[in-house]
């Protein structure tokens, strides 16, 4: 591609709209103003289509491409949210089958499509990934030849490109010091001024237009970020389920820690326990309504030796923390957060032999829900067997007891209870306020006795080595759309033809503001105040009276 | 000259960005985020069965073991336990060895399960998770074929048909 020259001297490159310095335009238009945008410099991309390669990038370049792939990823991710997502379905469902039965045959339909995993499907990370890729295009794309023309700029313009600046006016004025006082008026807003053969070129606040593609760093910064959470060891969140009194193994540890639950305090707000000027509020929602803390009393272990998992550890205690909400156990860049609890398990059962007739107890049997032990003697040849145990219990398809979990949600049991005078034993069946006699009637009976219960916490387990990159990347996007937002770029163009004073402004935004300010520059000059040439356009276009800008 | 350079700039840049894409899908469909993986070193573990007796993965070293995650509640895991137990006495004597990982119930229930199947390989109890969160294990159940050196061959989530574990034990033979 050649390039081309301008009648100024200047080589600009193919697919310039307007002279880099002088701005005389390359090809002429029958338009009455100039198009600005990136200061009519040649987007490369639309300048070289020949190789593979070259159609990628254009392809990418295109900020119309951009648009859609945005406007394709929040259409899909719109839809992602209509039903639930594959991870929070039940468990011991399948998922093909759950849809169709839930949602009938747009449920059928979603799940083909793979809806039902969409937030992490390929071509889900596909679009995400080629917004990124139009992202950094796009910038690139921009920004080099943006930079480019507005170093290359010249102090002298070229008389039609004045003309076609949306601010512009001409004067009659013969007053020698008038530049000089411009100049000083202009220097004291903070103008930047060159100066060339009487040609004034004033600038200010050109870092405004780097805010777009400092913002887009940020977001490539963050992307980064978001990509490393896939490096293993670089980000872990897991839940830990924990009862009082057990020591457990902190998930995504590598079996390095171990963690203790002491206690797990639930609190609410109650009357008479709290400050009297919240008597009120506490009215209004009823006493003991509104959670005041979630506390888990923890310890944390390190696990000396090696880390045999199975083996029993040798556990070395690191540091006790009360865990409440937001307020997380930290160490070794893990941090364990309060999310979520569950009251009164079940963790104990007693059950009182007794003659059905008489009620005369023969002793008290205590299970333990989590490993009950298979054989209980009473004395005086009273002896009881746990035949079976059903923690979460149930009645299958076939109509057999069976459980759901291993969790004691709904503990039923088989006993099989000996008496001296039932040597063989009888059998019952004990659920929570059901007995069932299998065998026909019994003499004895399993009579409810009490129940032990324990709190269970859960915490997440997080460690998360990305944070600081997304923190960067955010604070880098935050200050490009700060520097693209409070700042305006404004130029101010003067030029003497044959006694005339030509007088024009551009700004990339907030033309009220550059106006006002180019009123106060020229005050008591005798300059003409520029004419919005976009303002009489919009009211001819109108039908208004009033003449066009002068031409 | 100019157009040279713009055209390996592009190539380059755009293969940076195809590299970046392309890592973070492939490590994110096409490996697991841990050691957890076909290929590995399967993590040793102890662990104690029924009758008391210690049974430490890293002993199995020169026989093929066929590592099965299972509860007593699991109904895919209640079908495929006669098929493993049935090519186990088949496949025993060819030195695979049947580990059954039972996920933390109460003795009583497994003992009893033990017992209904006439199961006769070892079966442990990961009475604290510990092996569980090691192998990271999910849904139930799921077996893990491991080689005669120690190395997971393959990971099965799901039931099993009895074809497919004669197969599986086939496949681990030492």
């Amino acid at each position: 591609m050649e390039q081309v020259k301008c009648e100024c001297g200047h080589v600009n490159p193919y697919g310039t709209a307007f002279c880099e310095s002088c701005g005389k335009p390359i090809e002429e238009t029958t338009k009455p103003l100039l198009d600005m945008r990136y200061e009519g410099s040649a987007r490369r991309s639309q300048t070289y289509n020949k190789t593979i390669i070259d159609k990628i990038w254009n392809f990418f370049s295109s900020v119309k491409v951009g648009v859609w792939l945005i406007v394709i990823t929040l259409i899909a991710s719109a839809i992602g949210t209509i039903f639930p997502q594959q991870m929070y379905l039940p468990p011991n469902v399948t998922p093909a089958q759950y849809y169709e039965d839930q949602y009938g045959w747009a449920g059928k339909l979603y799940y083909e499509l793979g809806f039902n995993n969409l937030y992490g499907s390929w071509w889900y990370m596909l679009l995400l990934a080629s917004i990124g890729v139009s992202l950094v295009i796009c910038s690139l794309d921009r920004v080099i030849p943006l930079y480019r023309a507005l170093n290359n700029q010249g102090v002298a313009r070229h008389e039609t490109f004045l003309r076609r600046q949306r601010l512009f006016s001409i004067t009659n004025v013969n007053d020698e010091r008038l530049f000089e006082t411009l100049k000083e008026r202009l220097a004291k807003r903070r103008y930047h001024i060159r100066e060339e053969n009487g040609n004034i070129l004033a600038e200010k606040g050109r870092f405004s237009r780097w805010g777009p593609y400092v913002n887009h760093i940020g977001l490539i910064i963050f992307l980064i970020g978001a990509m490393l959470r896939f490096v293993p060891g670089m980000y872990v969140d897991k839940v830990l389920w924990i009862r009082e009194g057990e020591t457990k193994e902190i998930p995504g540890t590598n079996g390095k820690y171990f963690l203790k639950n002491e206690k797990f305090i639930f609190e609410t707000y109650e009357k008479g326990k709290e400050n009297e000027v919240f008597n009120a509020a506490i009215d209004r929602v009823g006493s003991g309504m509104v959670a005041k803390t979630y506390q888990t009393n923890a310890v944390l272990y390190k696990r000396v030796g090696p880390v045999i998992p199975g083996e029993e550890p040798k556990l070395q205690k690191v540091k006790e923390y009360k865990i409440r909400v937001n307020d997380p156990l930290k160490y070794d860049h893990y941090a364990l957060y309060q999310v979520d609890f569950k009251l009164n398990e079940l963790s104990k059962m007693s059950f009182q032999l007794i003659d059905k007739k008489t009620g005369t107890s023969f002793g008290t049997v205590t299970v333990d829900l989590r490993n009950p032990t298979p054989s209980y003697n009473l004395g005086k040849g009273y002896r009881v067997e746990l035949l079976s145990y059903f923690p979460d219990f149930y009645f299958d398809n076939d109509g057999n007891p069976a459980t759901k979990t291993k969790i004691p949600n709904n503990p039923a049991f088989v006993f099989k209870m000996y008496a001296p005078d039932k040597p063989k034993g009888e059998v019952s069946f004990v659920a929570i306020r059901q007995t069932i006699e299998p065998f026909g009637s019994n003499k004895y009976k399993m009579a409810f006795a009490g129940i032990e219960t324990r709190n269970v916490s859960a915490l997440t387990v997080r460690r998360d080595f990305t944070l600081w990159i997304l923190g960067v990347g955010g604070t880098i996007f935050m200050i490009g759309v700060i520097q693209g937002m409070y700042w305006n770029h404004r130029r101010i163009w003067l030029k003497r033809v044959n006694g005339e004073v030509w007088l024009a402004a551009h700004t990339n935004k907030n033309w009220f503001g550059l106006k006002n300010e180019i009123k106060s520059i020229i005050e008591g000059t005798g300059l003409t105040m520029p004419i919005d040439q976009v303002g009489m356009e919009k009211k001819a276009a109108q039908g208004g009276n009033e003449h066009g800008a002068t031409q | 000259m100019m157009k040279k350079q713009r055209l390996v700039m592009r190539t380059v840049i755009l293969l940076l960005l195809l590299a970046a894409v392309g890592y973070t899908i492939y490590s994110n469909f096409f490996t697991e985020k841990t050691e957890i993986k076909v290929g590995a070193t399967a993590p040793d573990f102890v662990l104690t069965d029924l009758n008391g007796k210690k049974h430490r993965l890293s002993d199995y070293r020169g026989k093929g073991v066929f590592l099965n995650f299972w509860g007593t509640w699991c109904k895919p895991c209640e079908r495929e336990m006669p098929y493993i137990n049935r090519q186990y006495a088949v496949y025993k004597k060819q030195g695979v060895e049947v580990l059954a990982v039972n996920v933390g119930e109460p003795k009583l229930s497994v003992q009893k399960f033990v017992d209904r199947f006439g199961l006769t390989f070892p079966v442990v109890i990961d009475r604290e998770d510990q092996v569980m969160n090691a192998y990271e294990i999910d849904p139930l159940p799921t077996t893990f074929l491991i080689d005669k050196d120690g190395k997971i061959k393959q990971i099965i989530t799901g039931t099993m048909t009895e074809e497919m574990v004669k197969q599986y034990m086939e496949s681990i033979k030492p």
